[in-house]
């Protein structure tokens, strides 16, 4: 006995380690947007809102935070009727080549991002696309379509399709009776589908970096040329709230989640 | 049911199946058929040796993934509900936060005057800051922090499901809790350890943010490869010859692990 609960004590201290190195970024991240030393000094010297103020005073970041709401909003009313489309048809279709279907809406999972990045690029190089709103709108309704369709089919999983069959042999449309009967009872899966295609977009930085352009470049491309140059603490104070926005989002998503 | 895929389906042609595609066919083609920009990969030292230090990585990666990432999905699934909940919570939470502010907080960490280096200083342990970042090694700690949730997830769906009647079972047979442990629980656990090894593996051969900006541009992986010849040297076909390569390696993976596992296993994760 004595030899496992050594082992246990190990396991547990490990794990401790491990969990504590997972949220170590974060931890780091947060006292130090609220630093007021120019350079990285941790525990930070005094507390101070300097680079929040910094990044809420910058015309320039203000405006790549514009493009990547505005982005990451579009691309969620873009994505997610698109996407419960999709998911409906692979949940309720019994063709075969349905299966096909599903693997290629997954696609954007599977493949390297710097080379769909780089495709895209040379496919709008072509069309003139390249630093267009349209172009950064299109490109991230394709990547977030997975986390909508995975998530909603997830919710047709649970969902009792003969429900749908009642109201339509009742006389019910198929169209009325999906927005009557089966919508409220997926609801949850097609939020948490939304919100992850929200999160998608708004972190979403390498196709940003090859596609966008002038006045339409999203946050992350800006600080991603801001990181290549200097540690600029505003990036702190930027991720700060990117940070919190996520969390925020995942808390909503796995509450209204476990509601079901 | 089809027309009810289509539009989705058109967006996933358009943006994903054509640029590929377009890229396939921009590496074989220009002014007539050629294979050079695929003979450049076998011969120029720059582009195989970078082909072979990111399968390197990419093993290194998936076995530290594996060791860190094994116990935390073994406490997730064996601990009370409350505990496993707030496991569960801290692996989730960071593969939530964009890779590019854990990457950036990795810089911040590592860096000569960062906060490793000053504590490490301050206590007194060394006198010069450690060359922590800027190298191989600080891109392979961010990278394992990274993609450590896409090994937990899959093992921790895995070992859920894993009676415990079994465990229990080889224990009141006289089994010690570590033969158990290797001969019932571990062998029992190994789809997992495939799907997760699988999606780390595959996720690193093509990462990009976090070794473009932790290694210093001496680690130059594969994906930073493609990104040069298209920003740097405007080499479409070296860049696109180099991304179909990278691309037919991960198809590959996915191909041979769909021989033991079912690959919606492995893709269900994210």
């Amino acid at each position: 006995m004595k030899t496992l609960s050594l082992g246990r004590i190990a396991i547990v201290l490990f794990c401790a380690l491990v969990l504590l190195y997972l949220m170590l970024p974060v931890l780091i991240i947060v006292p130090m947007s609220f630093s007021s030393a120019r350079f990285l000094t941790f525990p930070p010297p005094s507390l101070s809102l300097r680079w929040y103020q910094e990044y809420f005073g910058n015309p320039a970041w203000m405006q790549a935070t514009r493009v990547t709401l505005t982005v990451a909003a579009l691309t969620v009313l873009i994505a997610t009727p698109l996407g419960v489309a999709a998911a409906y048809a692979i949940s309720n279709s019994k063709l075969r080549i349905m299966r096909v279907i599903h693997l290629a809406l997954m696609l954007p999972l599977v493949v390297p991002i710097i080379i769909t990045a780089v495709g895209i690029f040379f496919v709008y190089a072509r069309v003139g696309l390249v630093a267009t709103m349209s172009g950064l709108v299109l490109a991230n309704v394709m990547l977030g379509l997975p986390y909508v369709i995975t998530s909603v089919v997830a919710g047709f999983q649970s969902f009792d399709a003969a429900q749908e069959m009642v109201a339509r042999s009742l006389g019910m449309g198929r169209l009325r009776s999906f927005f009557v009967v089966t919508l409220p009872q997926i609801r949850a899966s097609v939020l948490t589908g939304g919100i992850f295609a929200f999160i998608s977009a708004m972190d979403e930085t390498v196709v940003g970096l090859f596609i966008s352009g002038g006045q339409y470049q999203p946050l992350t491309k800006r600080m991603f040329t801001a990181l290549r140059d200097e540690i600029d603490p505003t990036i702190a104070a930027i991720s700060t709230l990117m940070t919190a926005a996520s969390f925020l989002l995942v808390l909503i998503a796995s509450t209204r989640q476990k509601k079901r | 049911m089809l027309a009810l895929a289509s539009p989705a389906l058109l967006v996933i042609l358009l943006l994903i199946v054509l640029p590929v595609g377009w890229l396939a066919w921009q590496s074989i083609y220009h002014d007539g058929f050629t294979l050079e920009n695929y003979r450049r990969i076998l011969n120029e030292g720059i582009y195989w040796r970078s082909f072979l230090l990111t399968f390197e990585i990419s093993l290194l990666v998936t076995l530290l993934a594996l060791v860190l990432g094994y116990p935390i999905a073994y406490a997730a699934s064996a601990a009370p509900k409350g505990w496993s909940v707030f496991i569960l919570a801290l692996v989730i939470l960071p593969f939530w936060t964009s890779v590019l502010v854990r990457t950036y907080a990795w810089l911040a960490l590592l860096q000569r005057t960062g906060v490793i280096n000053q504590f490490l200083q301050h206590i007194e342990i060394i006198k010069e800051p450690l060359a922590l970042v800027h190298n191989t090694f600080g891109t392979v700690v961010a990278t394992v922090h990274i993609l450590l949730p896409f090994m937990v997830l899959p093992l921790y769906a895995t070992m859920q499901k894993i009676p415990n009647d079994l465990i229990q079972a080889g224990a009141s047979l006289g089994g010690s809790p570590s033969h158990t442990f290797w001969r019932i629980f571990l062998p029992l656990s190994l789809p997992g350890i495939l799907a997760g090894a699988t999606l780390v593996f595959v996720l690193c051969l093509g990462f990009y943010i976090t070794p473009e900006l932790l290694g210093g541009g001496r680690t130059v992986m594969v994906s930073m490869l493609v990104s040069r010849n298209v920003e740097l040297y405007n080499q479409w076909g070296a860049a696109s010859a180099v991304g179909v390569a990278l691309l037919i390696s991960v198809f590959a993976i996915f191909l041979i692990v769909s021989q033991f596992i079912p690959l919606d296993r492995v893709l269900g994760q994210k």
